[in-house]
């Protein structure tokens, strides 16, 4: 069996400390003056970007490279996509050049799950499909957390935003439902989908707030999301100054409430819609660490899942 | 922490035959440095790590000379992860001084195949271009497989190419010393 890496729910919790400790070790590349090593040489990965994307994609690019594999970056824009070929067929070729890993992002939530039906011999990487998941954005935040807090578990999470649209924050809920932290989420009702209050399928660990001055209270880390406009085919808000007016974490809030937690932003932030300004450039948010860890975190896991694969061909 | 030793492992070296082994080594390095070179004693990734330690201090000891010290970990150099089923667990490298021009001498436990000591020669020289390498090594156990040999040993031990040679220190045991564990004879 071909490992793949589509949702948390794939990782055991010994897994997920594992790829956090591997992707610490793995900083010291990234410091070297040579920075490359050969660990992957002969393999190769393809990086299939759907939907727009810089530091996903830089960071796996980097990465790949820096193990020694050969990484090919296809965008939408340069693929046959454009000349209206379905991505089923799209898949089919790639399979036929027999990669070893294929890196997706794509805009329909689900897409890896087709993409592990139609590669039988290509492990995949979820970069971020639609409104679903983005694992790595979970994991590079939890290597980011360990790096400040200097633990995984007994924490309090608050996630402030639009959580219907976020894969960031569905693979965040879930990481740290698997750790057993306590989550908080903040939002607009109509940005905070119910099924989140459902104590059969999530316990008691989940709480959701519609004020952001209860949901921040004694956090010990603060992620705020990106409002996801283009996602947003209906009006879920009354107006932006409405949402900013209510969810926006300014430097007031933070310092009265909240003064001992880190703030993270998995970008491209609205700068004074989520994210006051002044907030980004102080020492409590790690919106720069979270993208210096994100090229390590994804290293890991490119050494991890061609491992995954050679176990089959052993 | 195996505090016991299983029957069938015979001590070969004791620990203070270890030791003096390793002082042997170091007055073999002052011996044979004419030249004042600088000096870095890199130990690799487990067991070189803390023969390096103990190195660098019996010679700090014994000379006037300052010494560089650094680990080599070659997890991501090595040549055999694909026939290993689990994910090789990286442990970080550690080399806080400059390699240029320096005269490096590697330190490991046991000289076998030479593989691990191939992948060393590539990691080093990943972070830059030494003088020269040198090797030390506590015990030879023979059967290379490569063109790689010792500029200074501790012991040599004849093995079968069956038998495994395991070193335990007290650093991560309570026990020290060299064991043989007889393999199948063929």
């Amino acid at each position: 069996m071909i490992k793949h890496l589509i949702s948390i729910s794939d990782l055991s919790k010994s897994e997920v400390v594992d790829i956090i400790s591997q992707a610490e070790k793995l900083k010291e590349v990234n410091e070297r003056d040579i920075k490359k090593v050969p660990t992957l040489r002969g393999k190769t990965i393809i990086n299939l970007f759907l939907e727009p994307s810089t530091r996903t994609r830089l960071s796996f690019e980097i990465g790949g490279k820096r193990l020694s594999a050969d990484t090919i970056n296809l965008s939408s824009s340069g693929s046959s996509a454009l000349k209206g070929e379905s991505f089923a067929d799209t898949l089919l070729n790639i399979q036929a050049l027999n990669p070893d890993i294929i890196v997706l992002r794509d805009k329909n939530s689900g897409s890896p799950f087709l993409a592990k039906k139609y590669l039988s011999k290509t492990a995949v990487i979820n970069a971020g499909d639609g409104m679903r998941e983005h694992p790595t954005q979970a994991l590079l935040d939890l290597m980011t957390i360990k790096q400040v807090k200097k633990k995984i578990d007994n924490l309090k999470i608050c996630i402030i935003g639009d959580i219907r649209h976020s894969r960031v924050a569905k693979s965040n809920i879930y990481l740290h439902m698997l750790l057993g932290n306590e989550i908080n989420l903040v939002g607009p009702e109509t940005l905070v989908p119910l099924e989140f209050q459902n104590k059969n399928l999530f316990g008691n660990k989940i709480k959701i707030f519609d004020n952001i001055q209860k949901g921040i209270e004694n956090a010990d880390v603060i992620i705020c999301l990106r409002m996801q406009f283009e996602r947003m085919q209906d009006s879920y808000i009354t107006t932006i100054q409405d949402y900013i007016d209510k969810f926006a974490l300014s430097e007031k809030l933070y310092n009265k409430y909240s003064k001992d937690a880190m703030i993270l932003h998995p970008g491209p932030v609205n700068r004074g819609v989520e994210l006051d300004s002044k907030l980004i450039e102080q020492s409590s948010s790690y919106l720069q660490d979270q993208v210096n860890n994100g090229l390590a975190l994804r290293m890991a896991l490119l050494i991890k899942y061609s491992y995954a694969l050679k176990e089959e061909n052993a | 922490m195996d505090n016991s030793i299983p029957l069938n492992w015979k001590k070969i070296i004791d620990k203070e035959t270890l030791n003096k082994s390793l002082t042997r080594i170091c007055y073999e390095i002052i011996e044979k440095n004419v030249n004042n070179q600088a000096i870095a004693i890199v130990g690799i990734r487990t067991n070189g790590e803390f023969l390096a330690k103990r190195i660098l201090n019996k010679l700090t000891e014994i000379s006037t000379e300052t010494y560089d010290y650094g680990v080599l970990d070659i997890t991501l150099y090595r040549d055999d992860l694909k026939y290993n089923n689990e994910m090789p667990l990286v442990k970080a490298t550690d080399l806080p001084f400059s390699i240029k021009g320096k005269k490096i001498i590697l330190i490991d436990d046991i000289l076998y195949t030479g593989r691990t000591i191939r992948s060393a020669l590539n990691a080093i020289c990943d972070f830059g271009r030494p003088a020269c390498v040198e090797l030390a090594v506590l015990a030879d156990r023979g059967h290379r497989e490569f063109p790689i040999r010792p500029d200074y040993v501790g012991k040599n031990i004849p093995t079968n190419e069956t038998d495994f040679v395991k070193v335990k220190l007290e650093e991560t045991n309570h026990q020290e010393g060299i064991y043989l564990i007889p393999g199948e004879s063929k």
